[in-house]
């Protein structure tokens, strides 16, 4: 059992008490809500009559159903609309702070709760979202919840939890050029497997970690559940407490020491346990490409496809299904696949940092001519921080289009969708069959740099050849 | 609180083969663009069942021989992906009471239990033998019995489990967690009262 964690001290400090069935009743610090998750919770809550009990660790945002060209209100889809107005509903009823498209802080809910400086060291984190292990980057335990769970964290601030075991995962060592955290995160799930977390929360540690920044370190917690680790986290150091300060919600002047001792006490220490522990050597690691139909089934940029009788037996059958779904054959190298469409974008990859290198590939480059291409900002303030660098201007010099903050592409529950079989370079998390708003649509999961390459080749290409 | 449990589930079976069925599969992103979960059963597996039709075939959850079946048999790391609650509520839209798997993504088997669907593991061979003696003979019985935390069907009668948190809940027709979590209210202002974030310094 593990023991003096970062995971394990957060848990002990956020318990209620244990409940009849066994489970842990989790205190949670911070609630996140968007428009698609919550309505029927709420619509729960009213049917008991309950109201929410922390409106004021409660925070909300659109971002799955905007739409990305025009942000304008009634949102043209009408079904979007109904969404987007009982959201509005539900926060004005309870009392509920709420950053819809008229706010400067509108974008992404697992973007914008660490800009606001909502997220914070030491915390507790929930949403009705499987991303929300992207907050762990902070050092918080933070985890996705279904619908009848965000209703119990309204109702009760607290959720019904069995405490996983925690695996250490070390990356040491030091990146190559033109390698990413994106990379490293495909590589653990490679490694490990899609289901290898069930039951576990992730520490990512080791000095290729400690070495990222806070964007950085949020794409690869971002990921965490599609190795199945429902949690995953990064102790909290100088390089945390540099991106909290002074931040709209993060406590300042003497506030900001007493957080700071508390979040350096919430580290794991020399002392710490872990249930087991797995190695990574960073240098080690190349630009990484998915070529099927779940996260865990890629290849280094430079490596052909498995064959069938090299993957193992457990795991053939979702192979061959991926093959016949993706068009793709045993041994093709996986450089050189077509792309149609190719999307910068969503909680996984749509930060200032992954924008900056995007851009550093693509300036004075032209997206080839069979592509099309869209960067979607995680947020507005990153649209903003992105638009006082002239990074707009060097994306749409090149021939991609630049919209406005969401969801977007990613799940593609707006109208930005592929269409039939086109094939995706997608900065995402997900390559499921469907994903991208089309039943035969193709997704190649890889970094925003590396999308770059793609749109401009128009084929998936090394990074590397084009970083100089 | 529930007025039924969920000890035993009894009835027939629709095999469903194949490892990591992710949630987006179970039901597209499209259907999760309402306020209701209204009308989700239909919707289940829709775009896999459409392309079945396609390709000439038959997808389980159309075919006539599984028609009414309320007992998924199911692969590995089933409902991975997101965390939509969208995925149980359609499948027991669809008329699903109980699935037997060989894994289960977390939030999704939790999902499951909040809506009363007990999500019970069983060995790799004892699934491949449910699902073959079920597409021998589509009338089979089978109980999924929590208290024995076994499944039987016909001769087979295997070992099945599911965390324990889970069972008692569903055992005891406790599933309904806001309840079971509002009774601690005086203790969940305690511990809100120790968090240093909360007090100690409160931005
Ligand atoms: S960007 Fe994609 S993964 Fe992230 S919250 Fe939106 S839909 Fe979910």
């Amino acid at each position: 059992m593990s023991q003096a964690t970062l995971f394990d001290k957060i848990w002990d400090l956020h318990t209620v008490g244990t409940l009849e069935t066994g489970e842990t009743q989790l205190f949670i610090g911070l609630h996140l809500v968007h428009e698609v998750t919550s309505p029927q919770a709420f619509q729960m809550l009213d049917e008991r009559g309950l109201p929410v009990l922390h409106p004021e660790r409660t925070f909300a945002t659109v971002d799955h159903i905007v739409p990305t060209d025009r942000q304008v209100r009634p949102l043209a889809d009408p079904m979007a609309e109904e969404m987007y107005e009982a959201l509005e509903r539900n926060v004005a009823r309870h009392g509920i702070a709420f950053y819809g498209l008229d706010s400067d802080y509108q974008g992404i809910v697992h973007v914008i709760g660490p800009e606001l400086g909502l997220t914070q060291p030491g915390m507790t984190v929930a949403c009705g979202d499987s991303h929300t292990s992207t907050h762990g980057a902070f050092g918080t335990i933070a985890f996705g919840i279904g619908t009848t769970q965000v209703r119990d964290v309204l109702a009760t601030q607290t959720l019904a939890q069995t405490k996983p075991k925690v695996r250490r995962i070390r990356v040491d060592g030091r990146l190559g050029p033109g390698v990413y955290a994106k990379d490293i995160i495909l590589s653990i799930i490679a490694t490990l497997g899609v289901k290898g977390g069930i039951g576990h929360a992730y520490e990512f540690a080791g000095t290729a970690i400690e070495a990222l920044s806070m964007d950085e370190r949020m794409s690869i917690c971002n990921m965490s559940i599609e190795g199945g680790a429902r949690v995953g986290y990064v102790n909290p150091d100088q390089t945390t407490a540099d991106y909290v300060k002074g931040r709209p919600h993060a406590p300042s002047g003497a506030a900001f020491a007493r957080a700071e001792q508390y979040w350096r006490s919430i580290a794991s220490g020399p002392d710490a346990s872990f249930d087991d522990e797995a190695v990574l050597r960073a240098e080690e690691i190349e630009p990484v490409v998915t070529w099927g139909i779940n996260p865990g089934q890629s290849v280094g940029v430079s490596d052909r496809l498995p064959r069938l009788t090299a993957v193992t037996a457990d795991e053939r059958d979702t192979a061959a299904a991926a093959y016949r779904h993706m068009g793709l054959s045993e041994n093709d190298p996986i450089a050189g696949t077509p792309i149609d469409v190719a999307f910068i974008g969503s909680c996984t990859n749509s930060r200032l940092t992954d924008l900056r290198e995007a851009a550093r590939v693509v300036r004075g480059q032209k997206v080839d001519k069979r592509v099309k291409a869209l960067v979607v900002p995680g947020s507005k303030q990153i649209a903003q921080q992105a638009a006082a660098e002239g990074l707009p201007e060097i994306f749409t010099d090149a021939g991609f289009e630049w919209r406005g903050a969401g969801c977007s592409m990613c799940l593609a529950m707006n109208a930005d969708k592929l269409v039939g079989d086109q094939v995706s370079a997608s900065s995402s998390n997900r390559n499921f069959i469907g994903r991208q708003g089309s039943a035969t649509g193709r997704t190649l999961l890889m970094s925003p740099a590396m999308v770059a390459a793609a749109a401009v080749n128009g084929a998936v290409t090394d990074v590397r050849q084009l970083l100089n | 609180m529930n007025d039924a449990v969920r000890a035993v589930t009894v009835g027939r079976a629709i095999p469903l083969p194949g490892n990591d069925i992710d949630t987006d599969r179970i039901i597209p992103a499209r259907y999760l663009k309402s306020i209701t979960f209204d009308g989700l059963g239909e919707a289940a597996f829709i775009d896999e069942r459409a392309a079945e039709r396609d390709a000439g075939r038959t997808h389980r959850f159309d075919d006539e021989r599984f028609a009414g079946g309320s007992i998924l048999l199911v692969g590995r790391n089933f409902g991975c992906g997101s965390s939509r609650e969208h995925a149980p509520q359609a499948l027991q839209r669809f008329g699903i009471r109980a699935l037997v798997g060989e894994s289960f993504a977390e939030i999704f088997s939790g999902n499951c239990t909040v809506l009363g669907i007990p999500a019970v593991r069983a060995a790799a061979a004892d699934i491949e033998r449910l699902q073959a003696l079920v597409e021998q003979d589509p009338s089979t019985e089978v109980t999924v019995d929590l208290d024995a935390q076994t499944v039987t069907a016909g001769t087979l009668h295997c070992p099945a489990t599911l965390p324990e948190g889970a069972r008692h809940a569903l055992v005891r027709g406790t599933w309904d967690s806001t309840a079971l979590l509002l009774a601690g209210r005086d203790r969940i202002a305690a511990t809100a009262g120790n968090l240093p974030y909360l007090n100690a310094f409160a931005g």
